[in-house]
């Protein structure tokens, strides 16, 4: 009875852990898409980030080439990317508001700050530093704009 | 008998005196505030560097309409719910007429211009440590900014805590003038102090709080609860936070973390304060934070 009980409580476990290690990455194809492009973002931008803490030594091409990244990183069409169903409710392990589904407008707004933002770094980045570590306040700036009004919480 | 009832009569009357003096609300002396040329540049630092706009600008007002300081912002709280006022330059609605002097009183004693106590949600008890040359330079700066007449709102606030006398006893207990991190400190990091401690008030959330609502000040930095209710605000200490110093400044100016996330929640609008100051401020916040006692973790509040 005992041996029964115990098997029985290892399979309960073993199925708690495996949902546990699915629920911590979605398997959608759409968020899985989405986060790939986000990690591209960061990415691209640890270079650039680099080099304007003075981690990296500066270094006008390789910047340059980050910030084009991040250009053509935000002419890529998500529409596809964001079905319904993908909320942070319906599919608790992304982190994405439902609140996106009810603002488009305001996301592709938000968006378009985004494209700016890249723009803006992309003209500076190959100059010098210093311009460089102007264009990071208005990246990070487009960045937790959006982040901030559509995205949930870490924990 | 009798006698024993007066000598009790005699008693309550000399606590109830000792209490009134002691709970009445403290102002700033005029002399102090004599001869201070204000400085409006340095008025704008303190301005970004307090974050006055994050509370007292109307609820999701964006980019320049956060320099109208209209008020409006709800703050629910254990003990109510606490609205920013309008602290706008117009004479009506907001703080226009207000004198220097009013100001001092307002952040250094948490007193208003009819003697009234402020309630804490109103970080008093970090601009306690503000210099007089601040406050005015500040007061010139407010004046710079649009009028707005909207009126402000009434706090809603339950028995006891509405009875603001009761407050004088709060602040003999949790207002208290001086600095949390002393010792060996270097000049960079003596200013960070004052950009953390004082103006940036970054303990009235990074702190825990005792049931009364004061900081536990000897568990500084070291992360609370999130008054939301969800998850827990993140612990400064440098054994908490292992960033390095460009690390935290970085994200403090562009809202990066090290591995290239941006800040969420309530840090956005902060972080669009400090990006206002400049790269040696951002740093000097940064040497602060390593000289911040790291703490037991079992003395910790979890």
């Amino acid at each position: 009875m005992i041996k029964k009980f115990s098997i029985v409580a290892a399979g309960l476990m073993s199925v708690a852990l495996i949902g546990a290690a699915i629920a911590h990455e979605s398997q959608n194809p759409a968020v899985k898409a989405r986060t790939s492009i986000m990690q591209l973002y960061a990415f691209n931008i640890g270079t650039l980030g680099g080099m304007a803490k003075g981690e990296m030594e500066y270094d006008a091409e390789a910047a340059t080439r980050a910030a084009n990244n991040l250009v053509v990183l935000t002419q890529i069409d998500q529409s596809a990317m964001w079905p319904a169903g993908t909320d942070n409710v319906a599919d608790p392990s992304n982190r994405a508001l439902p609140a996106i589904w009810e603002n488009f407008p305001d996301v592709g707004a938000k968006g378009q700050a985004m494209v700016d933002a890249a723009a803006v770094m992309q003209a500076a980045a190959g100059q010098d530093v210093e311009a460089l570590k102007g264009a990071m306040k208005g990246l990070g700036g487009a960045c937790s704009a959006c982040h901030k009004a559509y995205r949930a919480p870490k924990n | 008998m009798r006698r024993l009832f007066s000598l009790a009569a005699v008693v309550a009357l000399v606590v109830g005196l000792v209490g009134m003096v002691l709970t009445r609300p403290q102002r700033v002396d005029q002399a102090q505030l004599d001869g201070i040329t204000p400085d409006l540049k340095r008025g704008e630092t303190v301005f970004y560097a307090a974050g006055c706009a994050s509370c007292h600008s109307a609820p999701d007002a964006k980019g320049e309409e956060k320099l109208v300081l209209a008020g409006g912002r709800r703050f629910e709280t254990d003990f109510g719910t606490f609205i920013a006022p309008n602290i706008s330059s117009d004479p009506g609605g907001g703080i226009g007429a207000w004198s220097v002097l009013d100001l001092a009183n307002a952040l250094i004693h948490g007193t208003g211009p009819n003697g009234q106590h402020y309630y804490p949600a109103f970080p008093y008890t970090s601009y306690i440590n503000m210099t007089t040359e601040d406050v005015a330079s500040l007061h010139a700066f407010l004046a710079t900014l649009p009028a707005s007449a909207t009126e402000s709102m009434a706090h809603e606030v339950g028995f006891p805590f509405n009875i603001r006398r009761g407050l004088g006893g709060w602040k003999l207990l949790y207002l208290e003038p001086g600095w949390v991190v002393e010792g060996d400190l270097t000049d960079q990091q003596i200013r960070g102090r004052y950009l953390v401690e004082a103006l940036g008030h970054c303990a009235e959330c990074h702190t825990p709080r005792n049931g009364l609502g004061g900081l536990k000040r000897d568990q500084w930095l070291t992360g609370a609860p999130n008054p939301s209710g969800k998850g827990r605000i993140p612990g400064l200490s440098a054994d908490q936070l292992d960033w390095s110093e460009a690390d935290i400044a970085e994200y403090l100016k562009s809202g990066f973390t090290p591995d290239y996330d941006s800040a969420g929640g309530e840090m956005v609008e902060v972080i669009e304060n400090t990006s206002r100051l400049s790269d040696d401020e951002r740093l000097a916040i940064a040497a602060y934070l390593k000289a911040v006692p790291v703490q037991r973790k079992e003395l910790r509040s979890e």
